[in-house]
């Protein structure tokens, strides 16, 4: 036989033999304590009976855990209305008269969980298997090491088979002998888990001097590992604030930076883009396609907040061109008639956006880093919408028509350029562009009607540090407030955070009152 | 613009009001009013005769006077030189909180905890005073704190500001800020005013019980004065060369300073007056009203102090005082009879007086007679 042959009729009969197990009844003195015994008595029977792997221990576990375990005289039966089952062999047997509750208390229910969970080890399900050890990382009975032990030598998935040896290594640690202690160490030392380095902190002051230097050494590891950790994780956090903060502010960079129009109802438009998301997630509501409705949203609160710009823009907004306070104020007041609409409408309370099943969780990349997928969506999306922006101002017709009426209107007009028509066009736009922002705030935040009221400031500062039409500027702007932002939190909490970078932004614009990216030439003082 | 009507020509004292014109009659009403007809019909007719005027309306004539004195203090900065602070609500605040300061102090061991201290700081676990409360116990020392910390806030903004030039929608955008920055501040329990809930539950001024009937008349007769006061101050300066100045600014700021004008001293001035005129108005404000909290200083109440302006007529100091009080009344009247109408009201009011009625409603009383 060739060795791959033999290996292969080795796992059969291993498999045969793990088959096999059922045909035997369980431990029955095992059982017997878990019934009659004493508290730690029964503690120790929870143990064996899961240290055997068998499938039936859960089924006698569970049983008692929620109190379906009777006793009458020596036999333990496991009683479900009339039908009654032998808690050692699992078949049916006749329901005596005369029977007694077997009670689980708090302790005993705890270890119960952590002992079904870590029989899922033995699961044929890998996700099972990898929910099973989570549990378990966070704190496993010692009884439990037979099982790890079995489970780590069974075990092909490498994720799950590092968390159990952290786990196993973890149980070395407290109870093995020395070798074990520092191999169990130098595991530890291996993994970038914030629960490893507590279980370190605890032997890093061991009487044994090789074992404390050895706790030391891997400490030192994990804590470098952490950091980075922390550190992606705060870079990610300024990203994702960045990416909001671009998505809020890049609608105005078209209506405010390219046309000039101060438009205090650019946070009311991002507010409709939200509600729009709403409305349609309410169509999808019981269909089968729920998880793709923002496919629908998406378009939708372009469109919509499009068309409420457009419409502002022709009734309102036209007649107050080179008139920007007055503009300012119009526009304030038509922000609070769009606030109380949406309040008469869908109600003053917040309304329910949920996140589709796709962006909910996030991705592992450290052991104290994880990723939420519904802002590396935020993230990817503002990096896709300020491309297509980017397009559409430097690639269409459109596009350079816009260009041209911000450079030069009288120019444009004269060589045929229908700039009336095309202020139109810009301010849906922006408009369009800031419900985009709304579709995307609604994954991640509330929905109400003074949702647009908490951006307005902020986008306004975005725009003017980035400089006035310019967008470079406002990407650049967008992301170093997000990172100075993210990173004053971390010192001194989000409020003062705040404040200081709002207070840094106007001794900025005092120093340099044209932003990050100045205007050159006449233009400035236009 | 000529804010200079036709019947005041003639050589003359500016700031004076001819005796026999109409505004000096209108003046001499609004006088009477406030200062008899008031305190007659509020005190001593009896609450059941049907001319009783009951403390509500006592109390919210103050108020609107208070806002009035807003009215006037941002109109001189932006009807006459142009310049549009969306944060003048910071400093309306600042007074009040000032003043809210030394009220808090008035309380003594009256309190719920009984306890020398405020009650947020008991609340909090304070053992003492925090430094900025140092003296508030002093009424003086108070009043002083309504002017400087106002002030000498505006004077070093505006310095900056306007000697770097900043001007136009970057100056209301960059005022908006620093209100909505300081919001955020006053909103935290630990820079020490009270937080989310401010100061409340006062109970007396220089010894007299702030709910008093006589005391709130008082209060209202000192606001009343008050606004006499801040128009005719305003109204002196505007016909002033200084006025003058500040009004060439506002229409053509570079032709001021090839004149030789160092335009910055005249916008910090003025920036620097209005600002303090608006602490007094919050100090005037916080005993009638009996609250003040951080959401005076949010930008949303600031935006709503250039609208009174807007409505009356800017570049009017009798527009600002009418606009203020009509405004007002009408908030006052939509917030109890249609709650959920009052805001459709108001953004109205925004769009179509800056549409229709770019000088406000004083131009429709000017284009009847």
């Amino acid at each position: 036989m060739s060795p791959g042959r033999m290996a292969r009729a080795a796992a059969a009969a291993l498999f045969l033999s793990a088959c096999a197990l059922p045909v035997h009844a369980l431990d029955r003195a095992a059982v017997q304590r878990l019934a009659f015994g004493e508290s730690d008595e029964r503690l120790a029977a929870i143990g064996a009976l899961v240290a055997e792997g068998d499938p039936r221990a859960a089924e006698v576990l569970r049983a008692l855990a929620e109190g379906e375990m009777q006793t009458s005289g020596k036999a333990v039966l496991i009683v479900k209305g009339e039908q009654a089952l032998d808690a050692f062999t699992l078949q049916d047997v006749p329901l005596p008269a005369e029977r007694e509750d077997v009670v689980a208390n708090n302790r005993l229910r705890g270890a119960i969980g952590d002992a079904l969970a870590a029989l899922k080890l033995l699961s044929p399900e890998a996700s099972e298997r990898a929910a099973a050890a989570k549990v378990l990382a966070g704190g496993a009975d010692a009884g439990m090491r037979g099982l790890i032990e079995k489970a780590i030598a069974q075990e092909k998935e490498a994720d799950i088979r590092a968390t159990l040896e952290m786990v196993l290594a973890g149980m070395q640690l407290k109870g093995g002998s020395k070798e074990e202690r520092l191999a169990a160490i130098r595991t530890l030392g291996g993994s970038g888990n914030p629960s490893s380095k507590t279980l370190l902190l605890e032997v890093a002051n061991d009487a044994d001097e090789e074992i404390r230097l050895a706790a030391q050494r891997s400490l030192r590891a994990i804590e470098g590992r952490l950091a980075w950790g922390e550190r992606i994780g705060l870079a990610f956090a300024g990203v994702s604030l960045g990416s909001i903060l671009l998505l809020a502010a890049l609608g105005l960079a078209i209506t405010y930076g390219l046309m000039g129009v101060i438009n205090m109802a650019h946070g009311e438009l991002i507010m409709i883009g939200a509600y729009a998301t709403y409305v349609v997630q309410g169509f999808f509501r019981n269909s089968a396609f729920f998880d793709w409705y923002l496919l629908a949203a998406v378009p939708a609160a372009f469109v919509v907040s499009g068309l409420v710009g457009m419409a502002l823009e022709r009734s309102v907004i036209r007649w107050l061109y080179g008139r920007p306070l007055e503009t300012l104020l119009a526009t304030w007041g038509i922000s609070l008639v769009l606030i109380q609409t949406m309040r008469t409408l869908f109600g003053a309370q917040n309304v329910q956006v949920e996140n589709p099943a796709f962006m909910s969780g996030g991705v592992q990349l450290l052991a104290n880093l994880v990723l939420p997928w519904n802002r590396i969506m935020i993230v990817a999306f503002a990096a896709a919408v300020l491309v297509s922006m980017w397009l559409l101002l430097t690639k269409t017709r459109m596009g350079l028509h816009m260009r041209g009426v911000t450079q030069n209107r009288a120019m444009a007009s004269c060589v045929g350029v229908p700039t009336a028509r095309v202020d139109t066009w810009a301010f849906g736009l922006g408009s369009g562009i800031a419900g985009l922002a709304g579709c995307a705030l609604s994954q991640v935040g509330n929905v109400g009607p003074d949702l647009g009221q908490g951006y307005i400031v902020d986008s306004f500062m975005v725009v003017v540090f980035g400089g006035v039409g310019q967008l470079a500027g406002t990407v650049l702007a967008a992301l170093v407030l997000g990172f100075a932002n993210k990173l004053l939190e971390s010192w001194s909490g989000a409020v003062l955070a705040k404040i200081a970078v709002l207070v840094f932004i106007i001794v900025f614009i005092q120093r340099r009152p044209q932003g990050l990216f100045a205007l050159k030439g006449r233009a400035v003082e236009a | 613009m000529s804010a200079v009507p036709a019947m005041v020509k003639g050589a003359r004292k500016p700031g004076m009001l001819p005796i026999g014109s109409i505004r000096f009659w209108l003046a001499a009403a609004a006088a009477f009013v406030a200062c008899v007809l008031f305190p007659v019909l509020n005190l001593w007719v009896p609450a059941e005769h049907p001319l009783h005027l009951s403390s509500f309306w006592v109390t919210l004539a103050g108020k609107i006077m208070c806002y009035a004195i807003v009215a006037v203090a941002l109109d001189l900065v932006w009807g006459y030189a142009g310049i549009l602070s969306l944060g003048h609500g910071l400093f309306f605040a600042l007074g009040g909180y000032a003043m809210g300061m030394h009220l808090m102090r008035q309380i003594g061991r009256e309190g719920q905890y009984q306890s020398e201290l405020p009650d947020f700081m008991v609340f909090l676990d304070w053992k003492e005073l925090p430094w900025h409360w140092w003296m508030t116990d002093s009424f003086l020392w108070s009043l002083a704190l309504v002017i400087l910390v106002p002030g000498v806030l505006a004077f070093v903004f505006g310095y900056f500001a306007f000697r770097s030039r900043v001007k136009g929608v970057y100056f209301s955008i960059i005022t908006q800020a620093l209100t909505f920055a300081a919001m955020l501040l006053f909103f935290r329990n630990a820079t020490g005013f009270g937080g989310n809930n401010g100061f409340t539950d006062f109970k007396r001024i220089l010894g007299f019980s702030v709910t008093a009937p006589e005391t709130r008349m008082v209060l209202f007769l000192v606001t009343a004065l008050t606004l006499l006061g801040v128009l005719l101050l305003s109204h002196r300066i505007v016909k002033s060369k200084f006025g003058r100045v500040l009004a060439a600014i506002r229409d053509a700021e570079q032709r001021v300073m090839f004149c030789g004008y160092d335009t910055v001293h005249y916008k910090v001035a003025i920036f620097t007056l209005s600002a303090v005129l608006c602490g007094i108005a919050g100090a005037l404000y916080v005993p009638q009203v009996g609250i003040i909290n951080p959401g005076e200083m949010s930008p949303a109440n600031s935006i709503e102090m250039a609208i009174w302006v807007a409505v009356g007529g800017r570049g009017t100091l009798i527009g600002a005082v009418l606009g203020a009080g009509l405004v007002n009344g009408a908030k006052s009247y939509f917030t109890v009879a249609f709650p959920e109408y009052w805001l459709y009201f108001l953004g109205a009011i925004f769009i179509l007086v800056t549409l229709f009625l770019p000088k406000g409603v004083l131009s429709l009383a000017r284009r009847g007679a």
